[in-house]
């Protein structure tokens, strides 16, 4: 053995810090228990200790950290919504985005490719003109754009007329990025776990204690802890976990699946997308071409791939992109999503008080993970909803007063 | 292909099938309350386990009720509408409201 190995072998600086903690006994009492150690809840534990001074704060994970539906989106980053609180909300998320490596001193490979989403009708092309607007209006990067643009944009797209679905242009959105989902996940759960935040995975919540209309406790496979606040941020079993607070949703937990081709050489800068076609395509810093559909057709609480979804993608992957024809599926998952009505999310208090709910994250989740953090922990922290989301309060759906996000992807309109 | 048993046209591709949502009770919509018909419209009990649904043989637009496991993604039962419901539903014109005096 060489002998320069020895001083780090002696020296007390190594072997460096775990990055997180081995899991820790339960406390008896926490300040804020967040369910849901997904990039939401994290990013929420993070900006409570972080920006809140409240420390003192356990994060139940029933499996492992970014595992559910942080680890198993396509990553795509973008601010081009429809609706003018859609459009805000999502834009203070791509500004956090820009500098989260920096924030958390941790690469999560944020990288900007502009981002198309391609119009096949004539209808597409309005909602793409009033979305470029209303975007340009709140001051978002975001133009329509022509067949001759994308021809010098997009070189390798297939633009023949004779095809299904011809392009007849696109939403361009400059900014439109992608970054490592699990990265985003580790950076806000190490940082966290450094300011006392205890990430507790493999810790199962089974039940929560409402006393008087107020959230109280919450008890796991693990033990009862009692929590001033608590925080639910579980896309896919959204419903499950409310139904323990007693609380009935507007959420269908429907699958949606994606898959990446094996690595080849950087050949496709920008992010594209087709809502008509149900499409969305890019390549990842390792050459993977990370490709996603729409939604299944039913709802389940289950991640089974489908040939039947593979088959529908690839037919439109094909036509837009026919060079892809020899790159082959490397691997295929799905994921649950919260499916709302409005394809909006629903964000904030719930009726049990002191009791937050953040969930609906449907196909839009990933990219709002910062945004959520800082929002969810300034309402946990003052009590006030900040009115940035106040718009997503579960009780618009008793108000009649839903939000309309068709810019959302993944589902029909 | 995942397979689904039609009671009018027998076991066919679940692609020739559409989705139609929970079997719920509608309230009277001449007397329920908004929030009570906020909750029938928009409300999901999107249970973890077995539930019992409308879908809709798409290609012969016959709606019926089956029941499925949501976690084993699991068809148990298909069956005729007419097994639940006995009466048929009209929809009568509200009564005018009382001008006050």
């Amino acid at each position: 053995m060489p002998f320069g190995l020895l001083k780090y072998g002696l020296s007390s600086g190594y072997p460096g810090k775990r990055f997180l903690a081995a899991r820790p006994e339960l406390k008896s009492n926490y300040d804020v228990v967040i369910i849901g150690g997904g990039g939401h809840g994290l990013a929420t534990a993070y900006h409570l200790a972080r920006y809140h001074g409240i420390r003192n704060v356990a994060v139940f994970e029933k499996g492992y950290i970014g595992g559910g539906n942080t680890g198993r989106n396509t990553a795509i980053i973008r601010s081009n919504y429809l609706t003018p609180e859609g459009v805000a909300f999502y834009e203070e998320s791509v500004s956090l985005y820009r500098q989260l490596s920096q924030e958390l001193d941790y690469n999560i490979l944020y990288s900007e490719r502009g981002h198309f989403t391609l119009a096949h009708t004539d209808s597409a092309m309005r909602t793409s003109r009033w979305r470029a607007e209303v975007n340009k209006h709140l001051g978002v990067d975001s133009e329509l754009v022509y067949r001759d643009d994308l021809a010098r944009l997009i070189p390798q797209l297939n633009l023949s007329e004779d095809v299904r679905f011809p392009i007849l242009g696109a939403l361009y959105h400059p900014p439109g990025a992608i970054a490592r989902h699990d990265g985003v996940a580790w950076g806000y759960a190490g940082r966290a776990a450094e300011m006392g935040v205890e990430i507790h995975q493999d810790t199962t919540v089974t039940d929560i204690e409402v006393t008087d209309g107020k959230v109280t406790g919450v008890v796991t496979d693990r033990g009862r802890v009692s929590c001033g606040k608590a925080v639910q941020a579980v896309a896919g079993a959204s419903s499950v976990i409310a139904d323990m607070a007693g609380l009935k949703l507007p959420i269908r937990t429907i699958p949606l699946q994606a898959c990446v081709s094996q690595p080849h050489k950087p050949i496709l800068d920008p992010i594209i997308v087709s809502g008509s076609l149900h499409v969305y395509i890019s390549q990842s810093d390792r050459g993977e071409f990370v490709m996603g559909g729409s939604t299944d057709p039913y709802p389940r609480y289950q991640t089974t791939s489908s040939l039947d979804f593979i088959e529908g993608l690839m037919s439109h992957v094909l036509e837009l992109l026919p060079h892809l024809a020899e790159v082959q599926v490397m691997r295929q998952w799905a994921g649950m999503t919260d499916m709302t009505p409005d394809f909006a999310p629903i964000m904030g208090e719930t009726g049990v008080e002191n009791y937050y709910i953040d969930a609906g994250w449907g196909t839009w989740g990933f990219k709002a993970t910062p945004v959520c953090g800082k929002r969810m922990a300034e309402m946990v922290a003052t009590g006030r909803v900040p009115s940035l989301i106040a718009p997503f309060r579960l009780s618009r759906f008793e108000n009649f007063d839903q939000v309309g996000e068709k810019g959302a992807a993944s589902v029909g309109h | 292909m995942k397979l689904m048993n039609c009671p009018l046209n027998g076991v066919r591709n679940i692609q020739e099938f559409a989705h139609g949502g929970e079997v719920v009770e509608q309230p009277d919509p001449n007397r329920c309350s908004d929030a009570e018909w906020a909750e029938f419209v928009f409300m999901e009990a999107n249970t973890a386990g077995v539930v019992r649904e409308w879908w809709c043989h798409v290609a012969t637009a016959y709606w019926f009720i089956a029941e499925r496991d949501t976690v084993k993604d699991e068809i148990i039962r298909t069956y005729d509408a007419s097994e639940l419901f006995k009466d048929r539903v009209e929809f009568s014109r509200p009564e005018a409201p009382k001008e006050e005096a």
